[in-house]
């Protein structure tokens, strides 16, 4: 929820004030995220959508601090009460994994080829709260079993290339949730696999984020995903999040153009024989963004007021928020 | 037939299918064992139809393509172009490769790796007309006009590299050069799975206005069942190297008969928050097409497995109307205790 819509008194796990990413380099400048406000409560699950280069998954590494060093990073970025801007290395050490941990699109190059998986698992663990290495393997297997992999004990002692995309996926879970952390990042978790593993793994995810009590902040580009998993979705355009609001309302009755645009030209049963609605155009480029509202080249309803200026975040009903002057 | 690309005659008729695919192998061996690939593959696509091709990774769905197009030589089976066996020569009769190949093109999944960096678009598209014996002034000028028909004016981009392009434009490219030689099948691998959905839908539109317009016939292969059930006539279903269930895209999506039909449309996420998924309708990963399971190779993740399908591979059934389905369930007297009663 952005900042004007903030009602509950308690303190959110995550508080991102006015977040803005510029990657700059000798012979370009490019604005990723233009002043992002999200809120997240402990145990919740947000869905952050959005197509490639709308700055969804450089704001979900923002949080854990991973962007490179040429980064220019501004705002406030606070989770779990602590300024993440503001942490030195050894800080973060301890702060990633026991906090906030992360997974990735594709277990093959998140997880290292040369260890085996309850070794990747045992080592956080160890790292954390100062075990023994033993004990660090006897919670390596309640992991796998948690997560769900079938005969875990065998499967401790195995590589990454040695298991299918579906359980490298369930081990990459295991090693992030291996210190109980209070926010769980995913940067689109299922994209990589298959139709009928993708939803064993959502719903991993969303038994795990319930039985756990984690915030998690999902990435993905995939309607279907957040409609599985969110309990509040961020549609993000060009840096910016353009609506957000809870699930259910935001996917069946979108606020502002582009998410409407985006849930029209989304290919589903009974489309058949029809012209598919589109969004004309493509996204604009980072470098050079154009003034005001982002979304208007490609907008069927723009006006000339919506080049003047950015559309200020306006509050619809108690829990929506989009960015349009129509709205 | 002359060298010079010009539209090719209809040789069959209508009734005729466009490519006839007959026990379809290709098996590649790896150090001490064969990846069984594509594994006795059997169908026909119509003259003007597209047949939409859906599996997981590692069916053999993008193999099929590239045996379709030739880019791997077949182990086995036979193929049929317009009623005349590819690949043959002068001796045998057939249609000769070159040929084929002029008739029959490919999109693949990946838009930049597919196009030379170092050729300006119009010079890509224009390669294979004048491979074909096309001056370079004609190349040129059929570059520009398939760049206007794919809604990329020529007097703005022919001159571009492909980094200049955004994926959905090169993806344009990419169709345009398909269709450069006047071809009557394309095989497009993907073609929209790169894309945003923004941009996706859009290619989707110019590729149903582009099959009007030229007459083509689509082998269209995708993991994505809604863009497959929009675009498509016809829908084969492969696990496993095999063709498990074939027919016309509604009786699969309306009245699936294959149990892996069946799961693989119920992983499906749900559009609607309030309907969410509270089961998969599959435990497991497919297994490693390298060693599969004896008989019905889906035995090993399907509930309904009993005996039979440990000991017999379940032939196609015919449940009518071109609807088959390779599961013993289907077929009666198979021996299996559920025999018969998925009929559609």
């Amino acid at each position: 929820m952005s900042a004007a819509l903030k009602m509950q008194p308690a303190a959110p796990l995550v508080k991102l004030r006015d977040l803005t990413v510029r990657f700059v380099s000798r012979d370009s400048n490019v604005s990723a995220v233009n002043g992002v406000d999200l809120d997240l409560a402990a145990g919740e699950s947000l869905c952050i959508l959005g197509e490639s280069g709308s700055g969804k998954s450089v704001t979900l590494r923002a949080l854990m601090k991973l962007l490179p060093k040429k980064a220019v990073v501004e705002g406030g970025i606070e989770v779990a009460g602590r300024d993440v801007q503001a942490m030195n290395e050894r800080q973060l050490q301890d702060f990633r994994g026991s906090t906030v941990a992360m997974i990735f699109q594709e277990p093959m190059t998140a997880l290292d080829p040369v260890f085996t998986i309850g070794t990747q698992i045992a080592e956080t663990v160890c790292r954390h709260e100062g075990i023994s290495r033993s004990a660090g393997m006897a919670r390596a297997l309640e992991l796998l079993e948690l997560v769900q992999i079938p005969s875990a004990k065998r499967r401790l002692a195995a590589y990454p290339h040695e298991l299918s995309g579906g359980l490298r996926q369930r081990a990459m879970i295991a090693v992030a949730l291996a210190c109980r952390p209070k926010l769980l990042l995913a940067d689109e978790p299922t994209t990589a696999l298959d139709a009928t593993v993708q939803i064993q793994v959502l719903l991993l995810l969303r038994e795990l984020q319930e039985k756990l009590g984690m915030g998690v902040i999902f990435v993905t580009h995939d309607l279907g995903v957040a409609g599985e998993i969110a309990d509040r979705v961020a549609v993000m355009y060009a840096g910016r999040v353009v609506e957000e609001g809870p699930v259910g309302a935001v996917m069946r009755r979108p606020l502002h153009p582009y998410p409407q645009g985006l849930l029209g030209a989304t290919v589903h049963a009974g489309l058949r024989g029809q012209r598919l609605t589109t969004i004309p155009g493509a996204p604009p480029s980072l470098e050079n963004l154009p003034p005001g509202c982002a979304f208007a080249p490609r907008c069927s309803l723009a006006e000339p007021a919506c080049t003047v200026a950015v559309p200020e975040a306006r509050k619809v009903g108690a829990d929506r928020m989009a960015r349009c002057i129509k709205v | 037939m002359s060298a010079s690309p010009k539209s090719p005659v209809d040789r069959g008729g209508p009734a005729q299918p466009l490519l006839t695919v007959r026990d379809l192998k290709k098996h590649f061996p790896i150090s001490r064992a064969v990846v069984r690939a594509v594994d006795g593959v059997t169908f026909n696509v119509l003259k003007g139809e597209t047949l939409g091709i859906v599996g997981e990774s590692g069916c053999g769905k993008s193999t099929t393509a590239r045996l379709l197009m030739r880019l791997l030589d077949p182990d086995g089976g036979e193929m049929l172009f317009d009623g005349e066996t590819v690949g043959g020569n002068n001796n045998s009769g057939g249609v000769a490769m070159k040929e084929y190949r002029r008739q029959v093109q490919m999109v693949f999944q990946d838009s930049y790796a597919s196009l030379n960096p170092r050729l300006p678009i119009e010079d890509s598209i224009g390669f294979a007309p004048k491979v074909h014996g096309v001056s370079a002034g004609q190349a040129r000028e059929r570059a520009h006009e398939l760049l206007a028909a794919v809604g990329l004016a020529p007097n703005q981009y022919a001159r571009r590299y492909p980094h200049e392009l955004s994926g959905g434009q090169r993806q344009r490219v990419n169709i345009a050069r398909a269709l450069a030689l006047y071809p009557r099948l394309v095989v497009l691998d993907e073609p929209v799975s790169a894309l945003d959905k923004s941009v996706e839908a859009q290619v989707l539109n110019l590729l149903m206005d582009l099959k009007e317009k030229f007459g083509l016939t689509y082998v269209f292969i995708s993991h994505d069942l809604n863009v497959v059930q929009y675009i498509s006539d016809r829908v084969m279903v492969m696990y496993l190297g095999l063709v498990v269930e074939q027919g016309p895209v509604d009786a699969i999506y309306d009245r699936p008969a294959h149990p892996y039909t069946r799961a693989l449309l119920a992983s499906r996420p749900s559009m609607d928050p309030d309907k969410r998924r509270s089961e998969p309708p599959l435990t497991g990963d497919p297994p490693n097409p390298v060693n599969p399971p004896s008989g019905c190779r889906f035995r090993t993740r399907c509930p309904f497995s009993e005996k039979v399908c440990e000991t017999t591979p379940p032939p196609a059934t015919d449940l009518g109307g071109g609807h088959l389905a390779a599961c013993h369930m289907a077929a009666d007297g198979s021996g299996h205790s559920k025999a018969g009663g998925i009929a559609a």
